[in-house]
Parts: structure tokens; sequence; C-alpha cells
């Protein structure tokens, strides 16, 4: 159906030339058209979004999953040198694409009504940041991938520094300098081997597949190389210690950028484990692989207990969202069937439950301006259909059976398992702990007595706000029972990187 | 003698004399057609290499070198002095400044750099260096009744006259040694007679002469005041063409007589480079004037040009010259954003006056942020690719950790492009900027640069084949 379409270029771009036009309709507006165009920017953003979701999801429709070869393919010369301009997908990126269509296009929608001012502007920095989101998982270059994951930075730190909290300005700083740090290294890798890939080959090339592929670097290098590409991973990821802008960021952020931080965001750095570090370097993944799992466990462990001591219901999730990437980690690098098969459907399952969480915060946010969870209590009578939504969505961020957030971490223990059973004890810690900190926000949030008399008068949810969290608990649920649906479509894909990595290290 | 291939140098050096007399001898104010008739000089004299075919080989008796690369300097020297031009009109209006002598020094200061990216001696070096200068400090002094300017201009003088000092020194030390002020002599001997120390003696007091020139710390203390100091639009064109033609200069000086040396040169540079990146991020975090600011973020850029000079080779002339070309659109970009900075009260240059830009001019706030973020190095802006070309060679050829000091270094200088974007976006209550009249010269040149920055990237490096040649050129 696509064979003679661009189609990842496509979806790709379609958001960033729309938003470039509304800008430059903003320029040539005058004050009243301005007004208007303040009305219709939500619409032509809603409109937008809409498209490109169901391209993704007609993406999916004819995506083989028989095959572990990239799809879709399309090459163009770019800046020479080697450098190209490739995008496709394979089983690993093209179901993050469709979270990307879909989140977006939820953001958008919540933002209608929760956002007040310069409207305008907030939809063409959404509209951007698909773009470059949904770049990094097609992107089949390393200087393109490198190009869309640091943009990123830009509509985001926009959006949680105009639209975000008190505390916005510093919020924003912190997450910028802090992920761009950890991408300079990544980039000085880049280079590096962008030089020696030019000896090796007698010809430069940043082309993902062949670097992956066929290049064979010294073991020596893989260990500097490979802590370079951490660094900017493990900050977005993020992993313990280097977690720390995650809470300011999430916390000051606007809802619907909080859903992004968590939903996507944070995703980029497993999906860039697993299209770099463990195809790349494949020695030092190996030999650096019990640094991960120590950062891991430490991260499920130490920031749930951190979790369950916070004030604020925002910085709860935030860390929650911490401890739960800690699986991801420590699935991504046991490298076993299991374990990145459940790493993957982790991410995709956490962006839509942490998502998930963030919408209900803002719902609530949105009524009486506050995320300190000692303000609220017993809104189950007020609010018995947010009580519901909460529920679930708590549940399935404990990994009850049932949701998607039980198959994602059952199995990233079952792949740990195999590899050392210590390790598998001390995450199965975290999800006995995730129970205690959820519940807790549960129980404080929406049981217990109703002492605050601002509380008297709260809506429950409308009608926009209960599509959006229905949408969510629907696939929640729906992967939570038939979870073949990712993993079918991942699977000869993860087969094809574990044979490959094997081959590598010698373990076959 | 060949005469063809310097013609457009002495057509603009009788232009720009003719002009001078036209003004002299005229009653009345003759600004605005010299002003006219200097930007169609400047585009002429950008266009005329190129287009012409790009003849080159030696001229003057072998004093110059007319070749791909000057000719590539020059088009980009010559139309960042029109748009200087360009964008210097409604200012100096508006701050009864408009005298003729402003085109007339652009034109001089402009020849100067066209002999110093050709030099192919010694002399040609010093005469090219000293005629752009001279021009130099006199803009700089340029609004003589204000205690600042006059200040710039002469702290300007007296250390562009030691540098100057410096640099012949070294220059009498190298024809000492080596017999020749002709780059092609000296490189003979270096080759022949292997180097002394003398003649690493005198590179290093050329090298520093140049260094001073493109405000490379530790030569760099006179930057800062003399942007402060200097009408915006004398700023403006400080921080691009001049900075281009010495860094070119110097790229000629160490491939061309010292290429045998260059293990000698390229310590020298990695200091200059380091220096420039870690002063120019770290001094310019707690500015709060936006000229000054620009100041030390052009010293930290020449530090970054430095780097693929540092590497040496064919492949780090091409990046520094695909660098600097992205630098000097990004920052003529930015001055011509800084130029509208003008409110009921007359002109303004605190940072603070951009707080709520993005709420009363959204264009300008909207192309000040890419510009930023162009010069921050981030992707998708063409600052972006002005980096990754720049230190490729770099890491290529066993200087991974000067590009990882950069790197970080460019992390430092973040903050403070990042303050701009926040005082705009993030911050209220600042006042309405009075949009100039001539707002053509302002949306012309902002728009010329956006789409460099914002589309190009996804197309391809235009230049890229042209610079090609222009650094094969050299060697």
């Amino acid at each position: 159906m696509f064979d003679d379409v661009p189609i990842l270029s496509i979806i790709t771009f379609i958001p960033l030339i729309v938003a470039l036009f509304l800008i430059f309709i903003t320029h040539i507006s005058g004050e009243d058209a301005l007004e208007q165009l303040e009305k219709n920017a939500p619409r032509v953003a809603l409109i937008v979004t809409t498209v490109v979701f169901i391209l993704s999801l007609l993406l999916v429709l004819n995506f083989d999953p028989s095959t572990a070869d990239y799809q879709f393919t399309e090459t163009f010369t770019w800046i020479g040198g080697g450098i190209e301009y490739r995008m496709g997908v394979d089983g690993i990126s093209m179901l993050f694409v469709v979270l990307t269509a879909f989140l977006t296009l939820l953001c958008i929608f919540a933002s209608q009504s929760s956002i007040k001012s310069r409207m305008i502007e907030y939809m063409v920095a959404f509209l951007i940041l698909e773009t470059f989101m949904i770049g990094v998982f097609c992107a089949l270059d390393l200087i393109l991938f490198y190009l869309f994951f640091e943009a990123v930075l830009i509509p985001m730190f926009i959006i949680i520094g105009v639209w975000g909290g008190k505390n916005r300005v510093y919020a924003s700083y912190k997450f910028f300098l802090y992920t761009l740090l950890g991408s300079v290294l990544m980039l000085a890798a880049v280079l590096w081997i962008y030089g020696y890939a030019a000896q090796e080959f007698d010809r430069p090339t940043t082309n993902i597949e062949t670097l992956s592929n066929e290049l064979d670097l010294p073991v020596g290098a893989q260990t500097w190389l490979w802590l370079a590409f951490f660094a900017s991973f493990a900050v977005k990821m993020p992993m313990w210690p280097v977690h720390t802008w995650l809470p300011d960021a999430h916390v000051e952020a606007p809802t619907a950028g909080s859903v992004i931080l968590a939903g996507i965001l944070l995703k980029l750095g497993g999906y860039g484990f697993l299209r770099f570090s463990v195809p790349m370097f494949p020695d030092a993944s190996v030999s650096l692989a019990p640094l991960i799992f120590w950062m891991s466990i430490i991260a499920i462990i130490y920031t749930s207990l951190v979790a369950y001591r916070q004030k604020d219901i925002k910085k709860l999730i935030a860390y929650s969202s911490v401890a739960h990437m800690g699986f991801v980690t420590m699935g991504i690098f046991v490298v076993n069937m299991q374990g990145i098969q459940g790493a993957i459907f982790q991410m995709l399952s956490h962006g839509l439950i942490s998502a998930a969480l963030f919408f209900c915060v803002g719902v609530i946010y949105d009524r009486m301006h506050t995320r300190d969870i000692a303000f609220y209590g017993g809104l189950v009578k007020a609010m018995p259909v947010y009580a519901f939504f909460m529920m679930l969505f708590t549940m399935a961020n404990v990994g009850l059976p049932g949701t998607s957030g039980f198959i994602g971490e059952i199995l990233t223990m079952i792949g740990a398992f195999q590899y050392n059973s210590w390790i598998a004890a001390g995450a199965a810690t975290g999800m006995i702990l995730s129970a205690v900190y959820a519940l807790h926000l549960y129980r404080a949030v929406i049981f217990g007595e109703q002492s605050n008399d601002k509380l008297d008068n709260i809506e429950d949810m409308k009608r926009h706000e209960i599509a959006v969290l229905a949408s969510l608990a629907v696939m929640v649920i729906v992967l939570g029972v038939y979870p073949s649906l990712i993993t079918d479509i991942t699977a000869v894909s993860v087969e094809n990187l574990i044979n490959r990595f094997n081959v590598a290290t010698g373990q076959e | 003698m060949n005469y063809q291939l310097i013609l457009p140098e002495i057509l603009l050096a009788l232009c720009a004399s003719f002009l001078l007399g036209i003004g002299v001898s005229k009653k009345g104010n003759r600004a605005p057609v010299i002003r006219n008739v200097a930007i169609a000089l400047l585009v002429i004299y950008a266009l005329v290499g190129p287009v012409l075919g790009g003849r080159s080989g030696p001229a003057a008796n072998g004093m110059l070198m007319i070749d791909a690369y000057a000719h590539y300097l020059k088009f980009f020297l010559g139309l960042s002095g029109a748009a200087a031009l360009l964008l210097s009109k409604s200012y100096l209006k508006t701050e009864k400044l408009d005298h003729f002598e402003f085109s007339v020094l652009l034109l001089y200061a402009v020849l100067g750099m066209g002999v110093m990216v050709s030099a192919n001696n010694m002399l040609a070096l010093y005469i090219g260096i000293e005629l752009q200068s001279l021009a130099l400090y006199v803009m700089a002094a340029f609004n003589r009744d204000s205690l600042r300017a006059s200040e710039a201009g002469l702290k300007y003088f007296v250390l562009g006259a030691i540098s100057s000092g410096l640099l012949l020194y070294g220059i009498t030390l190298v024809y000492g040694f080596t017999g020749s002020v002709d780059f092609d002599g000296i490189a003979a001997a270096v080759a022949s007679n292997g180097y002394s120390s003398g003649v690493i003696a005198g590179m290093v007091f050329i090298l520093c002469g140049l260094a001073f020139k493109i405000s490379a710390a530790p030569f760099h203390m006179w930057t800062p005041d003399v942007y402060e100091g200097s009408p915006a639009p004398v700023t403006a064109f400080f921080a691009s063409a001049p900075k281009l033609a010495a860094i070119a200069l110097m790229a000629r000086v160490i491939i061309g007589p010292f290429d045998g040396i260059m293990d000698q040169w390229q310590s020298v540079i990695i200091v200059l480079a380091l220096l420039s990146m870690f002063v120019g991020a770290v001094g310019a975090l707690m500015q709060t004037n936006i000229k000054r600011l620009m100041a030390y973020s052009s010293i930290a850029n020449m530090g970054y040009a430095l780097v693929p000079l540092a590497s040496g080779g064919e492949e780090g002339v091409r990046g520094m010259l695909i660098f600097m070309t992205i630098y000097i659109i990004s920052i003529t970009g930015i001055f011509a954003c800084i130029l509208q900075m003008r409110n009921r009260d007359g002109v303004v240059e605190q940072i603070s006056d951009l707080s709520g830009l993005s709420r009363t001019n959204r264009g300008m706030a909207f192309s000040l942020t890419a510009l930023m973020f162009s010069l921050m190095g981030i992707p998708p802006l063409l600052g972006f690719f002005g980096k990754l070309f720049a230190f490729w060679h770099a890491a290529s050829v066993g200087l991974v950790w000067l590009v990882v000091a950069a790197l970080i270094a460019s992390v430092i200088g973040a903050f403070y492009y990042l303050r701009i974007v926040k005082i705009m976006w993030m911050d209220e209550g600042g006042r309405e900027f009075i949009a100039p009249p001539a707002s053509l010269a302002w949306t012309s040149t902002v728009s010329v640069a956006m789409v460099f920055l914002t589309i190009i990237p996804f197309i391809a490096i235009p230049a890229r084949g042209w610079v090609e040649q222009a650094s094969t050129s050299l060697f």
C-alpha cells in the first residue's frame, strides 16, 4: 500500500509543516485574525494529530511482523559524507510510533480546556515535538537519530517553561542542561564512530544497520563508546542516580507536558539502549551489564521508597516512573527473549499507564490547582467516576494481573531470573513497594474522610476527560489480557537482535 | 603582473576613494546615496569571483593568491558587509549618526579583508590586516560624542597596535631565520633546512597577533568593551566579517608557510581553542548587556572554530569554513534583532529589556529563539551542523578529548543562550519595542537567516561542494 510513498517522512513531518505554517500565519495576521486563530489553532492541531494517528495505524496494519528487516524504508541523499537521510521501522520501533501518535493526540485533545493562554504557541510546540519524537523512532541514520533525539529538548523546554507551574523556569533549565550534557557525550562518541567506520569500510557511513551489523569495534573502544551512549540514555531514561531532573520537570510541566515526558521521552533512553548499546557494543554490554543491574535494582527499590514519602502527587508518580524504568533497563541487558520483550512491553505499557495517571492528576489539578496529597481526601463521594479510573490505573501501575503493567514486569523478571535469580529477587521487592506507594496515594486522595471544605463542590469528570481516560483504560486492559498484540509484532525483530548479540559475544 | 585577478580589489579601492571624495566635496547629506552605492559595490564584489568562473592564480607578483578559497571567503565577506550596511540604516538615522564615512570605512575594511584572505606573503598579510584594522578602529569610535564609543575606539586601537607589533616582530623573526617573507619561500626553507627555534618563536608571535584579531583567549580582553562601547551596527559588523577574515588568514598561515611544523603550531592552536571556549562560556554567564554577552559568545565560538584548525589538513579547513559560514549567518540574524531593540526612551541593550517579547513581538521572539538554539548547537537548526562539521575531523585524528571539552563548553554556553530564550518567553513586563520604519531590511535579513537555520538542514548543506573546492585549493 505504501510502496511508492515516503510514508514515514509524511507521518513525521506533517506536524512540523503545519506548525511552521501556523507560525507563518501568526506573523501576517492582524489582531482580530489572531484572536480567531487562538480559537482555531487547537482544532487544527487536533485534525493534524488525528491524521497522523490514523496513518500510523494504517502503518501497523501494513507492517509485516514476520521479518526482522526494516520496513517502509526510504533513503535520500542528505548532507553527504556518508550521512544519509534514512528512515524505516522494525518491530522494535513500530509500536513506539503509534504510541507517540496516540499520546500526542490525547494531549492535544485534553489541552483544549486546560490551557488558558497562548494557545497558538502551545499547539505549535506540541506539533513540533510530535515530529521530533516520531523522527527519533524512524531514523535509521546515526546523525539523523541524534538530530531528532536532541531536538526534542527545544519544544519541551518551552512547554515546561511557559505553561508550567510556579518553579517552571528552574525545572526547564534543569531538564535542558541535564539532558544536553548527557547527549553531547553521545555526540562525541558518534563522531568517533564516524571516523572509525570511515577507516574500516573505506567509506564513511552512519547507517545504523551497517554499523550494528558489520562494524566490529575493538573491545577497549566499546567500553568508552558504551559509556558515552550510556550517559545520554541513562539521563533520558532516567536511571538512578541521574534521575533528579525528572521529578522537578514533571511537577512543573503542564499536564500534557508530563504525559509526553513520561509517556514518550523516557522511552527514548530505553529505545536507544536497544537500538545502539546492545547491537553495536555487545562486548561492553556484557561486561558492563552488572553496572546496569545494580543501578536498576537501586532505582527500583530506592525510588519506590522515595515515592512513598512524597507529598506531591505528581512527584510521587514521577518517582514511580523511575522505578518502572528500572525494570526496563534490567530487562534489556539480560538480553534474552523474555527480558527484551518484557522491556519493550513495559515501555509501551508504562507509556499508557503513566500518561493516564498524569491525566488523572490533571483532572483534579484543573479543579483545585494544587497537587498536595494532604489537600485531598474522600474524593470517592464527589467523584465516583474519577475514583473508578484512578483505581484502574493505580492497579495497573502496581502491576495487577489483567492489566498491561503486569505483563511487562513479569516478563522482565522471568528474563532476569534466567540470568541471575538474585537480580530477579531484588526487582520483585520493587513490585511490593510499588503497591505500597500506589495504594498509599489512592487511599489518601480517594478514600478517607473528606476533611477539606473546598472539596465540597468539586465536579466529577466531564465528558471529554472521560473520553481520554477511557481510551487509555481500554488499551491497558486489552494489552493486559491479550499481550500478543504487542509481542507478535516485536518478536521477530527481538529474536534477530538476540541472535546477532549471541554471535557477536560468542555465546552461540 | 596579473592585474585581472585583483581587478575587484582595485575597483573596490578606487570606488571607495571616489565615494570619499564625493562625500567630502558635495554639500548636504549624501550618506543615503553613498550607502546604497556601497551596498551595490559590496554585492558585486561578493559575486564577481564566483560568477566569473573563479579564475585563480598568483597576483601582484605573488603577493596575493587568488584561489577558490579566496573567492569563497570574499563572497561571504562582501555579503556580510552589505548586510551590515543595510541593517545600519535605520539605527544610524535615529541616532543621528548618519554620516557617509560609515559606508566608506566599511568598504575599506572589506578591502583589507579581501587582501587578508588572499595573502600569500607576510607583507600582504600585514597590509591587509592594517587596512582592515585602521578602518575598524575609526568605526568603533564612530559615535564620537559618546564617551563609551571613544573609549572603545581607543582601547581597540592601543591593543590592536600591540598585536600588530607582535605580528611584525614575528614576521621579522621568520624572515631572519628563513630569508623570505613569501609563504612559499618560507615553506621551502622550513622543508629543506628544518626549523630552528627562531622560526618557531616567529610563528608563535604571528599566531598571537592573529589570535588577537579573532579575539581568541587569552587575547580576548578588548572584545567585551569594544563590543559594548561601539554603536550596535558597528558591533554587528565586528562580530561577523573581520572574524571570518582573520581566522581564514590564520588557516592560510598555518597551512601555507608553516605546514611542515604542524606539531608545533598544533599545540598553540589547541591552547587557544581550549581557553577561548571556556573563557567565552564562563564569561558570558553573568552578563546583563546583550552586546557584551555576544562578545563572550563570539570568543567561545572562535574557540570552536579553532578545533577543526587544530586537527589540520584539508578536512580541518573545510570544517572551519563551514562552521564560520554558519556562524556569520546566525550572528547577522541575531544582530538584526538586537538593532531592533529600541523603546520609547531610545536604544536599549539590557537582556532584561527583552522580557515578554513573545507577547509584544512574536515574529522577533520566534526568530531570536531559533537563532539562540542554533548558536547553542541544538539540532535540527543549522548551528548543530556547524559544530558537527567542525568537530568530526578532530574526533578522527585523535583529538577526541578536545571535542569532548568543546562539547562540554557548549553545554555551559547553552545556559546563557537559554537565559535569553527564557527572558523572552517566561518573563513578563518588558516594554514594547518601537517598530522602526525600515523594517524591510530587518525582515529580509532575518528571513534569510531563518530559512538557512530551519529548512536547509533537512534538504542539504548547500555550500558543501563549494567549500570542498575552497579548502582543496589551499593545498
